[in-house]
């Protein structure tokens, strides 16, 4: 009984894992596969949502509800300085080979992590998990974190909101559209570039999401993205670029097999994700799922 | 294809004018910036390397520093785990990095573009986590300090000397490779993979001689850094340095031989001048490096030599125009 409440809490954080990981991975995945850049700025963003999730919560006050605020309002913050990112420098670079636009975001790493130097300083920060979801419950002799199936309901939803904007809204098929043929939406009257900005903010929008969810459980530092942003490029690339589902299944393959990796072979367990993706990138190395690209 | 360096004695005379600065310098300058020039040095040999993966190969090599940390790992391992000479590490490292260079190369080769960047990504980061985790062997996080060297050696200035010594010779050897046939092969696989198979040049063979050979130095660049530095730890491993070194290709002009050194100079200047005088040297360097993006997009060293080659261009016909 006593291993098998270990399994379950290991289980739980795995999949609060995953689900990090996934919401920050759908949020590049879209980008590549609409976009075709290689946004080395991805993981920033989400450090960003976690520094602005904070401030949000130091503002409204932790015991008035700040964290829901938190969770509403970095997000949003994060998707309009990708707008003014895309709008002010991106679009200049579409043109030119990957590298180029791999080097520009990673000149806006550098400036973002500075910014976030100058606006909070140096030390970490933290915010309290919210009341309501603070504690945890008892299951078959174990406490699972409440805090923790928030993380998990939130993967599915997201999923579930990015499926149907994608497939059943009118926004979410031109972008469809200008992934496959970016030209044809061109003289059917669209204009792709909107379309690009719009990406792009969606793309902010679930790093922001990514990095407000995670505050509450981590300590908010300059950093953090750093080990964050290898593991999402791998998802990525391992789901299948562009492919949502793919992000999802490569999510809950890194997420769910580092937490069990770690209670049979502790010390191995940073290995894993590495491997696994290394392994499933020999063998399909067109990604799991079907690729856009 | 692009040119590489202007042709004729002119170029040898500047290169022999920037050694001879370079090997004055030391004369004149405080020990802490001696020990700066031969981590420029350092950088410059590993982006070079790097350089002919990334830009003569066109691989998206995005892993590249893994070579680099191997190199200084199997040094600093040899001198302190084993009874074996500081000479036999100094013999091993680049043999090490260009073994791993091949079993990563091996099945990197078989895949393009990002799918190829990604598995060098996730091979790279794997050899980090084990090299950061393996206690026994590598120290895991604390890394290897004290690594003793040669008494001759043991000096910034001496290391200077040896690691100006080493790069010199390394980027001889690299500017040959590049101008050799295999490097005029390798550079049709990057601009045309189709027509160059169909002539007969194996695209997969040459991919990898030229990413075991970018490795092979990245390994002799490892051994300078442990000059250098008399340390190791599992950063020089973590896929930081590597994306630093690409930014200093991409910086200094991939498509030019000398541009990964020139970017490299500009990286380690700025980063440790501005870093003196300000702690936000990062946003200038990011702001640098979008300059560079958005105005010279060819980098450093391509943008000067197109201006120099638009010149005499004109300077030539001018003086055609009065001739005739």
């Amino acid at each position: 009984m006593e291993s098998f409440s270990i399994v379950g809490s290991q289980l739980l954080i795995g999949l609060s894992r995953s689900m990090i990981l996934f919401i920050v991975a759908a949020g590049l995945t879209v980008v590549l596969g609409v976009l075709r850049v290689i946004n080395f700025a991805h993981g920033a963003m989400y450090m960003l949502g976690a520094f602005l999730a904070y401030s949000v919560v130091a503002w409204a006050g932790a015991s008035h509800g700040g964290f829901w605020v938190a969770l509403l309002v970095a997000p949003l913050l994060v998707a309009l300085i990708s707008l003014l990112v895309e709008r002010g420098l991106l679009r200049w670079v579409y043109h030119r080979e990957h590298l180029v636009q791999l080097l520009l975001t990673y000149a806006l790493v550098l400036i973002i992590s500075d910014v976030i130097k100058i606006l909070w300083g140096t030390g970490f920060k933290s915010i309290p998990i919210p009341g309501e979801l603070a504690g945890s419950v008892q299951f078959m002799g174990g406490s699972l974190p409440v805090y923790n199936f928030l993380l998990v309901g939130a993967g599915p939803v997201v999923a579930v909101c990015l499926w149907y904007f994608f497939s059943r809204t009118r926004l979410g098929k031109m972008c469809r559209a200008t992934a496959t043929d970016r030209e044809t939406v061109d003289t059917l009257g669209i204009n792709s570039a909107w379309v690009f900005a719009v990406v792009f903010s969606l793309g902010g929008l679930l790093a922001g999401l990514g990095g407000a969810l995670i505050a509450p459980t981590t300590n908010i530092v300059q950093g953090m993205d750093v080990a964050v942003v290898v593991k999402v490029f791998l998802i990525v690339v391992v789901g299948g670029l562009g492919n949502i589902w793919g992000a999802l299944l490569a999510s809950l393959v890194f997420g769910v097999g580092e937490s069990m990796g770690i209670m049979f072979w502790p010390r191995g367990a940073i290995v894993l994700p590495f491997l696994i993706s290394a392994l499933l990138l020999i063998v399909r190395p067109n990604g799991l799922l079907k690729s856009v690209w | 294809m692009p040119k590489i360096l202007p042709a004729g004695s002119r170029s040898w005379w500047q290169l022999g004018a920037i050694l001879a600065v370079l090997l004055t310098l030391p004369l004149v300058i405080s020990q802490y910036n001696v020990y700066l020039l031969t981590l420029i040095l350092v950088y410059a040999l590993l982006a070079t390397s790097l350089n002919l993966v990334l830009g003569y190969g066109g691989m998206l090599q995005l892993h590249h520093g893994v070579f680099f940390g191997l190199g200084a790992y199997t040094v600093a391992l040899t001198v302190t785990k084993t009874s074996l000479p500081f000479w036999a590490g100094v013999a091993a490292a680049p043999l090490v990095a260009a073994f791993f260079a091949f079993l990563i190369g091996w099945f990197c080769v078989r895949l393009k573009g990002l799918y190829f960047g990604m598995l060098t990504l996730a091979l790279g980061q794997l050899i980090w986590s084990v090299v950061y985790r393996w206690y026994e062997l590598t120290g895991g996080d604390d890394g290897i300090h004290g690594i003793a060297v040669p008494e001759w050696l043991d000096s910034i200035t001496a290391a200077y000397y040896a690691g100006l010594a080493v790069v010199a010779v390394c980027l001889f050897v690299l500017y040959r490779i590049v101008r050799s046939p295999f490097g005029i092969g390798l550079q049709a696989c990057r601009d045309n993979s189709q027509r160059s198979e169909s002539v007969g040049i194996n695209l997969r063979r040459h991919r990898l001689i030229a990413f075991v050979i970018g490795g092979f130095f990245a390994g002799v660049a490892g051994i300078l850094l442990v000059l250098a530095e008399g340390s190791v730890s599992p950063d020089v491993v973590y896929w930081e340095i590597s994306a630093e070194i690409m930014i200093m290709c991409l910086a200094g002009g991939m498509y030019t031989f000398w541009g990964p050194a020139v970017g490299a100079l500009a990286v380690v200047f700025l980063s440790n001048f501005i870093g003196a005088q300000t702690e936000y040297w990062l946003l200038i360097l990011g702001a640098v490096l979008m300059a560079i993006v958005l105005f010279m997009p060819q980098g450093i060293l391509g943008y000067l030599q197109e201006k120099w080659s638009s010149v005499s261009l004109r300077r030539a016909a001018g003086e055609k125009h009065v001739a005739g």
